[in-house]
């Protein structure tokens, strides 16, 4: 057992449950950057034989997902009038609640799955799904905009975690294209937040159903 | 067995008797309780010698009826349900005569006595028929003589209603428990229980028996989505009424589970998961609607609910333990289960003796209105204490004893396998529904006790309370005593449990009993025993240490710190609502509780007011809509109903003429 | 040699216990720039009030009176259960669930002694008190299921005596949450901050401190007393799973023991210096939290040990 990666892998769990728990955007957006940045460093850590293109590729990956992204969404934030979420539609102990079924969920889920490869750590893919299930649950249990993107990447950090167990060695050229995919989507997403809050004041998604007819 | 007849025939001898003393209410204050009390005493024996030396004894005779025959017998299994009954009747009884003396103007109190007889014999014959028909006809006698008990004061509204949901409840579990008899019938060619073990049923069939099973018997015993009754007829019931039904006659519904049980050979694992998922249902929800009850027996009603679990909970470890072959797992949870039974006949009666007696003198069952009633009533706050911490599971007493069986069954069951098994995942949830029920649950007895006899009398109802008479103060003690002692025998109770337990795994590979596995559990009991009283010992030195210490002090008497205040009145106190407002709100997705809040308004506000009302979750939601639409559907058939006499004997006639022709046909 | 050690757990503990109050308060004292009482104020004040004549409210009856008596003797059996440096007086299949029920009479006890005054402030405290411990009892018990599980052993000794450091390398991380988890509940069931402050003014705001109000002369010191131990017992488990990696026994078992109590007293003042209180609205989330750290670590053990 490898104890490096255990410990990462149970921090990134950590990270799901504080980002689940707590209401203040800037700490969600602190948490995804820490999240974001184990994530990264992952393959560092289960990889026995270190090359120097896994080595980049893995601190190219940290760096976007732990200081690119979050960075951008803190500008968000700043020209944004919103600190906190103020209603969510499931409350943070309750969300809570559900981190943990959705954990037992995945660990299930996970010894019922008989993947073809074994992965670096019996909790790479019971996490990764736990991640996944966390992003999706933000993203329909929150309200702010911003919140909506955390989830998004949390799930996207969970589908890296995934991939990573799968396939040993980093795919160069597919995880550049979904890091592509993911830096267009916040990019998107910032300034779509950014006109929406100078058009209504508020980055409440939930009140974008008034602008239909 | 011939005691047993004997306390049999004196129960229903003494029911007609009291039937027909009603002019003579002096003497009925005596047959009444007293058939109750000597039959008990005179079957005590048998039972006991049964449970203790785990010895099974029948007796079968003819009877005219079709497929019946008076086959009765007893063994452990039966015997520990027949103790529970056999010690809290007379103790409820002899409650009774002290607890109906107000009434004895009012009502007619003969006909009170014989349905109290009558209940008492069917719940002994329940556990005791080893025949169908017996036994069905022993359970409908059960349930239709603790209706008219319920009903007794029913010039009120509410307990009318009270009894109508209870006697449609218990007859919709009736007709599952028909059913599932027939079931059974038909394969075994014959009614008798012994001849349902293995009879050839395939087992889809066996699944529907089980589920049936559940159901049925489970609307009984109060399992969480069939209990809509309990918060119904507990309160509207007179106290003494309650604590038998609560105590005694809802276990019957457990009783019945585990007969069918024996029946049906090794359970699959996912019988186990039903019971345990039941299990932390009705617990956590059970005791989490306790909480926000402000009516004292409803409260303990649904705390039945809880308790119920709770025996779910242990159930349904020793079935998981049954399934996956692991004979330490199927011990501990069905000893835990069955013996947290017992345990909650003793001390679930008492609470409810204690809230009867707190009714007879205060005149309310609110217990936002009570207060400070330790003062007037020592005894009973006293007993109602001791009945609150044996509740809650705490050592010494013997609640205790039961969930620890309990939980060390869940950890075992969690011990020996991994995640992938459904006995570890089981066992977790256990531990985890244990747990936050035992916390809760010291929460609901806490605000129960402490604010039904602690503090200041919050309003005049409390100014006459007075402690109640000598044949309700009795009981109470005795039951007491019971929880103390019941919490020190742990160590007796492990052999008397391995003989239940071995009735139960009777038809199966592999005995718990014998295969000394579960011996080292002996001494686990022992210690459990030992430290409970060291427990004592410790808690009477130290108070004999703090009385020694005292003495020769000055002690002052003075107002409790009010923070400066110049003029505290009893109305500024914590109420039963605001205690329990910081769980009930943590828990609003479940409780949903309704508030009516009217705020002060201006400067010098006149009027305000707070009320808040938590409805059942099921009987709202559920039940109420489905009843609802099942009425607008069957009120078409109001058509041919005409109450007029000669068109209903013509459609008997038409009826019979149909019938007729079809035979001949 | 051996002997005599396994006999000095209980003895260390009562008389060291109010010790803890006294590092912890000088660790605030250190971190607020001040001298602080001394270290042994804690005794000071309990043989203080043992010594004192008391009053009483009139409301109060015989529960208040003997609330403290059996909230200091429940915690004391606790205390036979707990090893200290690998070993205690008396261990049994289960003895967890008798240590923490115990600590449950002792919490009935005093929440049924606050209810007894009548007063609104101590009814506030009890129905806080009542609710938190609530949500703190599944995560002790699920905490400690998850050492069971590892150890194979359900009696608290057995639990800490089949730790051993290989079980660190194997599963640290759910031996390290595990350790943070009852960290949480320790802080939460003796009034620490940043679930309850001991030394707030403000009745309002207080949880175990408005339940004690009334109390005073002996009755008050046998609280403190019981607090004290209160604070022993549970800190005792946390260090007990911290020191495992260290197969200690006899004398230096002991001394390594103690020192690692000395070491948690810090800790929390430490805490408690640069921590804020939380909004009471918030504890049940950090309790949730933490009962979400004892499922994590009882997932992860089990997923090592199958």
């Amino acid at each position: 057992m490898n104890l490096l990666t255990d410990s990462i892998l149970v921090l990134l769990i950590l990270a799901s449950f504080l980002l689940l728990s707590s209401s203040r955007l800037s700490n969600c957006i602190k948490t995804v950057a820490l999240q974001g940045m184990m994530v990264g460093v992952l393959p560092l850590a289960a990889n026995d034989s270190l090359t120097c293109r896994v080595t980049a590729i893995a601190l190219v990956i940290a760096g976007m997902k732990g200081i690119v992204f979050p960075y951008m969404l803190f500008r968000t934030l700043r020209e944004s009038t919103t600190i906190k979420e103020l209603k969510p539609y499931v409350g943070y102990t309750a969300s809570m609640f559900a981190g943990v079924v959705s954990l037992v969920a995945s660990f299930w889920l996970d010894s019922r799955l008989h993947l073809p490869v074994a992965a670096s750590s019996r909790l790479v893919v019971p996490v990764a799904f736990s991640m996944m299930l966390t992003g999706i649950f933000l993203i329909v249990g929150r309200r702010t905009a911003v919140n909506q993107v955390i989830g998004y990447l949390v799930m996207e950090n969970g589908i890296y975690t995934f991939g990573l167990a799968i396939v040993r060695d980093v795919p160069l050229l597919v995880e550049l294209g979904v890091l592509m995919d993911m830096f267009m989507a916040v990019f998107v997403m910032g300034i779509a937040i950014y006109r929406i809050n100078r058009e209504f004041d508020h980055i409440d998604s939930d009140q974008l159903n008034t602008l239909k007819g | 067995m011939n005691l047993l007849l004997s306390a049999f025939i004196i129960f229903v001898g003494g029911s007609f008797l009291s039937l027909g003393l009603v002019k003579y209410p002096r003497v009925l204050r005596v047959v009444g309780p007293g058939s109750v009390v000597i039959g008990s005493v005179l079957g005590i024996q048998p039972v006991l010698s049964s449970l203790i030396l785990g010895t099974c004894d029948f007796l079968q005779m003819p009877w005219q009826i079709p497929m019946g025959s008076m086959s009765i017998g007893i063994d452990p299994l039966s015997a520990i349900f027949a103790i529970a009954i056999l010690f809290v009747s007379p103790l409820a009884a002899v409650f009774g005569a002290g607890y109906l003396k107000s009434f004895e103007d009012t009502h007619d109190l003969g006909k009170s006595w014989f349905f109290f007889n009558l209940l008492v014999a069917s719940m002994l014959l329940v556990v005791l028929a080893r025949n169908a028909l017996l036994f069905l006809i022993a359970w409908e006698v059960m349930s239709l003589a603790s209706f008219f008990l319920v009903v007794f004061e029913h010039e009120r509204d509410s307990v009318r209603r009270a009894g109508w949901i209870y006697f449609i409840a218990t007859h919709i579990g009736t007709a599952f428990l028909l059913v599932m008899f027939l079931l059974l019938g038909r394969h075994a060619g014959s009614l008798e229980f012994s001849t349902f073990f293995n009879c050839g049923l395939s087992s889809h069939l066996v699944s529907v028996v089980f589920v049936f099973a559940v159901i049925g018997f489970g609307t009984k015993a109060g399992f969480m989505p069939f209990h809509v009754w309990l918060p119904e007829a507990h309160p509207a019931a007179p106290s003494h009424v309650s604590a038998l039904m609560s105590g005694v006659m809802i276990k019957t519904g457990i009783y019945g589970l585990l007969r069918t049980l024996t029946f049906l050979g090794c359970p699959p694992a996912w019988w186990g998961w039903t019971i345990i998922i039941i299990g932390v249902v009705s617990g956590i929800c059970g005791v989490l609607f306790a909480l926000a009850q402000h009516d004292i027996k409803r409260l303990l009603a649904y705390h039945s609910v809880e308790n119920i679990g709770i025996i779910a909970l242990g159930l349904g470890v020793g079935l998981l333990g049954v399934s996956h072959g692991n004979a330490v797992v199927a011990f501990l949870g069905f000893a835990g289960g069955l013996l947290h039974v017992v345990n909650h006949a003793v001390f679930k009666s008492l609470l409810f003796l204690g809230a009867g007696s707190v009714l007879h003198s205060a005149g309310t069952r609110e217990i936002d209105h009570l207060g400070g009633l330790i003062k007037k009533m020592p005894l009973t706050a006293t007993a109602f204490l001791i009945g609150s911490a044996a509740i809650c599971g705490l050592p010494p007493l013997n609640g205790f004893v039961s969930e620890f069986f309990i939980y060390v069954g869940a950890f075992e069951g969690m011990s020996r396998d991994g995640l992938s098994s459904g006995a570890a995942i089981g066992g977790i949830l256990a531990i985890t529904a244990l747990a936050l029920i035992g916390g809760l649950a010291v929460a609901c007895f806490t605000k129960a006790f402490g604010i039904v006899f602690l503090g200041e009398p919050r309003s005049k109802h409390c100014e006459h309370a007075h402690e109640s008479c000598m044949s309700m103060r009795i009981p109470m003690v005795l039951l007491s005593l019971a929880c103390v002692a019941m919490g020190l025998w742990g160590f007796f109770a492990f052999g008397v449990m391995s003989n239940v337990t071995s009735v139960l795994t009777s038809g199966l590979t592999f005995d718990p009993a014998t295969c000394g596995l579960i011996t080292p559990y002996q001494d686990v009991l022992l210690s459990v025993t030992l430290f409970a009283l060291a427990l004592i010992v410790v808690i009477g030195s130290l108070i004999f240490l703090r009385s020694w210490l005292m003495s020769g002090r000055i002690q002052q008497s003075a107002v409790t710190w009010d923070c400066g205040y110049l003029a505290p009145n009893s109305r500024m106190q914590y109420t039963a609502s605001s205690f329990a407002q910081p769980i009930t709100k943590f828990f609003r997705t479940f409780l949903q509780t309704k508030r009516y809040v009217s705020p002060p308004e201006g400067f010098f506000p006149k009027t305000a007011s707070f009320s808040s009302e938590t409805d059942d979750f099921y009987g709202e939601q559920v039940y109420k809509p489905t009843f609802n639409a099942l009425e607008s559907w069957l009120s078409r058939f109001r058509q041919i109903q005409h109450g007029q006499l000669n068109l209903y004997i013509m459609y008997i006639i038409i009826a019979l003429v149909v019938l007729f022709v079809w035979k001949l046909r | 040699m051996m002997d005599v050690a396994h006999y000095m757990g209980v003895p260390l503990g009562l008389c060291m216990a109010p010790l803890l109050l006294g590092i912890i308060n000088r660790t605030k004292a250190f971190f607020a720039g001040r001298n602080g009482s001394p270290l042994f104020q804690a005794y000071y004040d309990i043989w203080k009030l043992l010594r004192k004549d008391a009053v009483y409210s009139r409301t109060t009856t015989w529960i208040f009176r003997s609330a403290p008596v059996v909230g200091l003797g429940s915690v004391m059996i606790a205390m036979i259960l707990v090893p200290v440096a690998g070993s205690s007086l008396f261990a049994f299949t289960g003895d967890l669930i008798f240590f923490a029920y115990c600590l449950g009479l002792m919490r009935f006890a005093t929440v049924i002694a606050a209810l007894d005054t009548g007063s609104s402030f101590e009814g506030m405290g009890a129905s806080r008190e009542v609710h938190f411990s609530t949500l703190a009892e599944p995560a002790l018990l699920l905490g400690l299921a998850a050492l069971a599980k590892l150890s194979g052993s359900f009696s608290l000794t057995g639990m800490f005596g089949g730790l051993s450091g290989s079980d660190w390398l194997a599963s640290g991380p759910a031996i390290a949450l595990i350790a943070f988890a009852v960290f949480v509940v320790f802080l939460a069931e003796n009034a620490r901050i940043p679930v309850d402050d001991p030394n707030t003014h403000l009745e309002l705001t207080m949880i175990h401190e408005v339940m004690i109000l009334d109390y005073s002369g002996p009755d008050l010191g046998i609280v403190l007393y019981a607090a004290a131990l209160k604070l022993w017992v549970l800190g005792a488990l946390i260090v007990n799973i911290l020191i495992c990696a260290a197969d200690l026994s006899g004398f230096s078992g002991l001394i390594v023991f103690a020192g690692g109590m000395f070491i948690l007293a810090v800790l929390v003042g430490i805490v408690e210096s640069i921590m804020a209180r939380l909004s009471l609205l918030k504890v049940p989330q950090l309790l949730v939290g933490a009962g979400a750290m004892s499922v994590l670590a009882l997932i992860l053990v089990m997923r090592f040990t199958s």
